[in-house]
């Protein structure tokens, strides 16, 4: 897992609440056998017209978000399914941090065991009105902050998966070391 | 202090907890599908990694399986991903209910069908249904498939402890009213996030009355709430159901039936958070929306703009109705269907389907409509034919098909044409669920069977008989 420190980025304003993972990868993506290649199908039913053609009126489709790297969303993002193939088709995609008031949970776990830095923030709606004023915001997990147009924000996040972040630890390797428990607790109840 | 039984489970299970750090849990059973599976076991492959415990493992292919023709599966991707499963499953030595296999079915249909799944047991599975697994007074929830990883590689997950929440569903059905009702009004009434950040125990006099499937409905879309694990403190009927199951050994159901009891809440038990509804509340249920939260009872409209202060709402409204193709303040019996799915982890059981049986026998599907049942596991389907149903379906007009996930996600063949409407039994309307472009309506099976009857939404208590 690469490690999440500090970016600066455009925001692609996502100006909906709810979004559901079924919504960010459809099913008809979900026999892939692999992590990867899944960016190309985000937010397909959105993105694309029924012909394939790209949905002018889709955030992702304008040329102003090229290369964002921070998408802004609703309440309750990433609700529904507990398929991890939404975070690795948003990270393929090329986003990082996903800054919105609320996640499902899964989703939540889901982003953080990949890397992508999910951000509970009451003022999302702020973040996602500087997107559509095409401003940048700068996410800086170490000092927990969000800056942008003039005003920064702390954010919360569980130190422990701040530090799984930070270093991109595997979260297997750590769990080994605590076989020895694992084991006496296996001889005792199990 | 009094516990809850969800602190109960959450306390036997901690193998290692320290001050600012989740919990390091112990997984009694994984359970395990083609879908969200395949990474995990290569990340497994990759790092030269084991499965720690194989016989706590179990295996099934449900979500890609075709329900007819079960010798062609058309799509060479999903017989990629079935063979996959087949194959990881043999490389490490976990049981699998391949898809000719007698106990095949819906992954959460053939855990409590098998006695896998029992009071106190912590269960997770690749899949965000795993909560209906928590009808047995289990601690079970759906994971991601890192965490799948995790758990085959150590039997745990670090878990941070949530929140307790309790919804209360006080005095008693009325009649035509289910156990989909119930729950389709909880989350209507309280939302899609309501139970965000923590875990569910139902309880109340409807809950305690309830048969175990009908309990496993309820906390089966404890997800669709928000809230990962929901479950109900078991009592005789949990004992009952799992008595004689193949995973249950009879020398000692006596002894795991005291200790699987002793998991209940007590008397006096604290939740950080008690939701209540009432039964007079509930009728039968319809979904107009694309979210499960967006429902309302069969005699009521489909709401107006007006009827959401935030603007937020309003406009999921608008951008609802667009993608459904209703208008604003129509009553739901105007809504008029093409298709009816009987089945998924949500309502594919024998009292499922004894339930729309009911309603249908000695009628016909409308000719406008396309009804399908798909019962939840093998094991089902071979009671509904010894009980006659699958005659009393195919005669009104009803395809007979065999289990799986099927209509639910539509991975498999079983797909909603763009534009069409479905009158579903399953647990999610999301756009394009059922496939790109269908439009879903969540019912309970007797009103999905009543809508296959008329065409349309209909109250099912004016086509049954009261008992």
């Amino acid at each position: 897992m690469e490690p999440v420190k500090k970016l600066t980025s455009n925001i692609t304003p996502l100006d909906r609440i709810n979004v559901d993972t079924d919504q960010i990868i459809p099913k008809q993506f979900l026999k892939r056998i692999e992590r990867t290649g899944f960016g190309q199908f985000l937010f397909y039913g959105w993105r694309f017209n029924e012909d394939g053609t790209p949905n002018q009126n889709f955030v992702l489709n304008d040329p102003a978000y090229k290369g964002s790297e921070i998408l802004a969303a609703g309440e309750n993002f990433g609700c529904g399914s507990s398929r991890e193939h939404a975070p690795w088709a948003l990270q393929d995609y090329g986003f990082k941090v996903i800054i919105a008031p609320g996640f499902a949970d899964i989703f939540y776990n889901n982003c953080v065991k990949n890397g992508i830095l999910a951000i509970r923030l009451k003022e999302a709606n702020k973040i996602i009105q500087a997107g559509k004023d095409e401003k940048d915001a700068t996410v800086d997990l170490e000092s927990q902050t969000v800056s942008c147009d003039g005003e920064t924000w702390h954010f919360e996040i569980d130190s422990y998966w701040k530090q799984m972040l930070l270093n991109g630890w595997d979260e297997i390797a750590i769990t080994f070391q605590y076989e020895e428990a694992i084991s006496k607790y296996e001889a005792s109840n199990v | 202090m009094a516990k809850t039984i969800i602190e109960k489970v959450w306390n036997d299970h901690i193998v290692h907890e320290e001050q600012k750090k989740p919990d390091l849990l112990y997984i009694d059973l994984h359970l395990i599908h083609e879908v969200t599976s395949p990474q995990a076991f290569e990340g497994l492959r990759l790092k030269n990694r084991k499965v720690r415990r194989p016989d706590l493992s179990f295996a099934t292919m449900d979500h890609n399986v075709p329900t007819k023709n079960r010798e062609v599966i058309k799509d060479p991707v999903s017989q990629q991903q079935m063979n996959t499963l087949a194959d990881n499953c043999k490389e490490f030595g976990i049981p699998l209910a391949h898809m000719h296999h007698p106990d095949q079915g819906i992954v959460h249909v053939i855990g409590p069908e098998l006695g896998l799944t029992q009071p106190g047991k912590t269960i997770v599975c690749g899949d965000s249904h795993t909560s209906t697994h928590g009808a047995f007074g289990a601690l079970a929830f759906g994971i991601g498939t890192s965490e799948v990883e995790h758990v085959l590689s150590t039997q745990t997950l670090w878990q941070s402890k949530p929140k307790t929440m309790e919804i209360k569903v006080e005095g008693e059905l009325g009649f035509g009213v289910t156990a989909k009702d119930v729950i389709l009004a909880i989350i209507s009434k309280f939302g899609v996030d309501a139970g965000t950040g923590y875990i569910v125990e139902y309880t109340g006099d409807a809950i305690r009355k309830m048969s175990m499937e009908e309990r496993m409905t309820v906390c089966n879309m404890s997800i669709e709430a928000g809230a990962r694990a929901g479950l109900i403190s078991p009592d005789e009927k949990t004992a009952e159901f799992l008595k004689n199951r193949a995973h249950v050994p009879a020398e000692q159901y006596e002894e795991l039936k005291k200790k699987w009891l002793s998991y209940a809440s007590e008397e006096g038990a604290v939740y950080d958070r008690t939701l209540t509804i009432h039964t007079d509340e509930i009728e039968p249920f319809v979904t107009w929306g694309t979210n499960p939260s967006m429902g309302s009872g069969i005699s009521a409209s489909v709401p107006r703009s007006e009827d959401f202060a935030q603007p937020a709402k309003q406009e999921e409204l608008k951008q609802a109705l667009e993608y459904m193709d209703l208008s604003e303040g129509m009553p739901i019996t105007d809504i008029e269907i093409q298709h009816v799915f009987i089945g998924s982890c949500t309502n594919s059981r024998i009292g499922d389907l004894r339930a729309a049986a009911k309603v249908i026998e000695g009628k016909k599907v409308h000719e406008n409509v396309t009804a399908i049942v798909v019962p939840g596991s093998f094991t089902v389907k071979m009671k509904a034919e010894e009980e006659g149903l699958d005659q009393v379906f195919k005669d009104a007009g009803f395809e007979w098909r065999e289990s799986g996930c099927s209509m639910c996600l539509a991975m498999n063949d079983d797909i909603v044409p763009a534009g069409e409407r479905c009158a579903s039994t399953s647990n999610r309307n999301f756009e394009g669920r059922q496939g790109a472009g269908s439009r879903t309506h969540l019912v309970s099976p007797a009103m999905a069977a009543a809508a296959a009857v008329e065409g349309k939404f209909t109250d099912v208590r004016k086509l049954q008989v009261h008992a």
